[in-house]
C-alpha cells in the first residue's frame, strides 16, 4: 500500500509546552484516515501541520519531518503556496470568503492558474453540483457567501476545496457545527472522492470515526498511542488506553 | 446574595443611563449653540463669496475661500494617508504576525505619537518647510495634516484589521495565497466598512484642526488656485472672525461651525452609505 503521507519525529513546543511528541504516522493513499482523540490532545495541531498552517503561529516550534509523495515540506526552498494548494482545507467552522458565491470558488480557479470567463463558469457550475449546492444557490450565486446557512457554508468551502483540484484533503471536524443533514452529506462526500483523495479526518465522535474511517490514528496527550487499519482498531485494540477510549471510560 | 446582584445590577444600569444621557445632552447643547447662533448669521452671500475688503469689521463677503480651502486641504491629507496608512496597515497585520512583539512596538509608538498635540506637528511641519524650502502653501498644509492623521488612520485600521479571524487567513492560505493577495483582496474586502470610519475619523480630525495649518498652510482671503499659495481654512477662518470685536462678525463665526460640522456630517452619511454596500463574512458562533 503507497503512503500519500509520512510523518518522522515530529515535535511541537509551544512555549515550554510539548503539543506533540514524538509523532511517527504513515497515511495511506486514497484512503479515509481518522485522528481520533479526545479535546485538547494535539489533532488539529497534527493536521495543521501537514499543511503549515503553523507557521502562523509564532509561538508553536515544530522540528521533525514530514514527507509529502517523498519530499520534505519544512525543507528550505519547498514551495508553501504549491504545497497547500495540494490540500483542501475544511475547517470546524466554515470561513467563506468576503465575496460572492460564486467568486469564493471562482477565486480557486483563478489561483488554480485557470483563467478564461467561459471555463472558469463552467468549472464553478460542476464544483457547486459537486458539492450538493447548486440547486440551492443557483439563482442567487451573485450574492454574498456570507447569506447562506452554515451548512450550505460548509458546502461551498468543499466546493472551494475541491475547486484547488487538491491530491488530499484535510478535514478538521468539519460536521462539528452543522446540521444532521449536512454533516451526513460530508461524510457521504468523503466515501464517494475517495478513490480519487487521500482523506485525513480529524474528530473526537466515536460513531463518525466508526463510520468513515479505514484507518485509525488514536492521540491521547500530544501521543499516538495506536494506529492502523479501522477493523483492527475497533475490533482488536492493542493498547489499554485505546480499550478505555472505545468503552467510553474518558471524553 | 440574589438581592445584592440585584442591587449591583440596577446600580449599574442606573449608572450607566445617567452617564450616557450626560453625554447625549452635552451634545446636543453644543450642537443647539452652533446650529441657533449660527443659523441666524448664515447667508447665501457667505457661502458663495470670498471675504471683501472689511469682512472681519462687519462688511460683505463670505468664507467660500475657507470652505473650499478645507475641502481641499483635508481631502487631499486624507487621501495620501489613506494611500500610506492602509500598506502599513496590512503589513502589521498579515506580513508581521510572526512577530508579536515588533507589532505591538509599532502599535505603542502610534499611540505615542497620537497624542502629541496638533500645535507640535504644526512646528514639525514648519521646520521641514524651512529644510526643503518651501513655503507656507496649500502642499505643506497637506504635508503636515496627513502627518497628523497617520497615526489616527494607521491604528484605527488596523484595530479593525486585527479582528479578522485567524481561520479566515488559514482558509486564504491553503488555497495557495500568498501575503499579499491575503492582504488586499481578503482582509481589505473583509474590513471595508472599518476602513471606511478610520478614514472618516481621519478626514474629521483633518478638517477640523487649527494649529497644525497655522503656520504651513497659512491664510488667505482668495480660492485656492495653486499647490504653491496658501490657505485658507476653516478652523482659522472661525478663530479670525471670533477674536473680531465686531458681534456680527463673531455670529458669522457661529455660522462657519455650522458649515464645518454640516460637512462633517454629510461625509459621514455618505461614508455609512457607502460601507453598508459591502458584505464581510459573517463569523457563526
Amino acid at each position: 500500500m503507497e503512503n500519500a503521507i509520512r510523518i518522522k519525529d515530529l515535535n511541537v513546543f509551544a512555549g515550554k509546552t510539548q503539543i506533540l511528541k514524538n509523532i511517527n504516522v504513515e497515511i495511506p493513499k486514497n484512503e479515509i484516515t481518522v485522528i481520533l482523540g479526545p479535546s485538547g490532545c494535539g489533532k488539529t495541531t497534527l493536521l495543521k501541520c501537514m499543511n503549515r498552517l503553523t507557521d502562523l503561529y509564532p509561538e508553536l516550534k515544530v522540528s521533525g519531518e514530514i514527507l509529502i509523495n517523498d519530499k520534505n515540506i519544512f525543507a528550505p526552498g519547498a514551495d508553501i503556496s504549491k504545497l497547500r494548494q495540494s490540500m483542501g482545507l475544511l475547517s470546524q467552522r466554515p470561513y467563506p470568503l468576503p465575496m460572492t458565491i460564486y467568486n469564493n470558488i471562482a477565486y480557486a480557479l483563478k489561483l488554480r492558474g485557470i483563467r478564461g470567463r467561459r471555463k472558469q463558469h463552467v468549472l464553478v457550475m460542476d464544483y457547486l453540483k459537486q458539492a450538493n449546492l447548486y440547486d440551492e444557490v443557483r439563482k442567487r450565486l451573485r450574492e454574498p457567501a456570507s447569506r447562506l446557512s452554515i451548512g450550505q457554508q460548509q458546502r461551498l468551502c468543499l466546493a472551494r476545496g475541491l475547486a484547488v483540484n487538491p491530491d488530499i484533503i484535510l478535514a478538521d471536524e468539519p460536521t462539528s457545527a452543522l446540521d444532521p443533514i449536512s454533516s451526513r452529506f460530508i461524510d457521504e462526500k468523503f466515501q464517494e472522492i475517495k478513490p480519487h483523495f487521500t482523506i485525513v479526518v480529524v474528530t473526537h465522535v466515536l460513531r463518525q470515526a466508526r463510520r468513515i474511517a479505514d484507518n485509525v490514528i488514536f492521540m491521547y496527550m500530544g501521543e499516538v498511542v495506536e494506529q492502523g487499519p479501522a477493523k483492527d482498531f475497533f475490533e482488536n485494540p492493542q493498547e489499554e488506553k485505546t480499550k478505555s477510549y472505545l468503552e467510553g471510560m474518558f471524553n | 446574595m440574589k438581592r445584592t446582584l440585584k442591587a449591583e445590577e440596577t446600580f449599574f444600569r442606573i449608572f450607566m443611563n445617567i452617564t450616557t444621557g450626560f453625554i447625549l445632552i452635552i451634545l446636543g447643547i453644543i450642537i443647539y449653540s452652533v446650529f441657533e447662533k449660527g443659523m441666524k448669521a448664515l447667508s447665501w452671500e457667505m457661502l458663495t463669496s470670498v471675504p471683501s475688503g472689511g469682512y472681519y469689521y462687519g462688511k460683505g463677503g463670505g468664507i467660500l475661500n475657507a470652505i473650499v480651502g478645507s475641502l481641499v486641504l483635508a481631502f487631499g491629507a486624507t487621501i495620501l494617508a489613506f494611500l500610506i496608512g492602509l500598506p502599513v496597515a496590512l503589513y502589521m497585520n498579515v506580513f508581521l504576525v510572526r512577530r508579536k512583539r515588533l507589532v505591538n512596538l509599532i502599535r505603542f509608538i502610534l499611540d505615542l505619537i497620537w497624542g502629541v498635540p496638533s500645535i507640535v506637528y504644526g512646528a514639525f511641519g514648519f521646520t521641514l518647510m524651512v529644510f526643503i524650502g518651501l513655503q507656507t502653501s496649500l502642499l505643506a498644509g497637506i504635508i503636515t495634516v496627513t502627518l497628523f492623521i497617520l497615526p489616527i488612520m494607521i491604528r484605527s485600521m488596523d484595530e479593525i484589521l486585527r479582528t479578522v479571524p485567524m481561520g479566515l487567513s488559514e482558509a486564504t492560505y491553503s488555497l495557495g495565497s500568498n501575503k499579499s493577495e491575503l492582504a488586499f483582496k481578503i482582509f481589505t474586502r473583509q474590513s471595508v466598512s472599518g476602513i471606511i470610519t478610520a478614514v472618516l475619523l481621519s478626514f474629521g480630525r483633518a478638517i477640523g484642526d487649527a494649529a497644525s495649518v497655522l503656520f504651513t498652510a497659512g491664510y488667505t482671503d482668495n480660492l485656492p488656485n495653486s499647490l504653491m499659495e496658501p490657505v485658507a481654512t476653516l478652523p482659522l477662518s472661525i478663530f479670525f472672525q471670533l477674536a473680531s470685536p465686531v458681534p456680527e462678525v463673531q455670529a458669522r463665526a457661529y455660522a462657519s461651525a455650522l458649515v464645518l460640522t454640516v460637512i462633517i456630517l454629510i461625509v459621514s452619511l455618505f461614508s455609512r452609505g457607502l460601507g453598508k454596500r459591502y458584505h464581510k463574512t459573517k463569523i457563526n458562533f
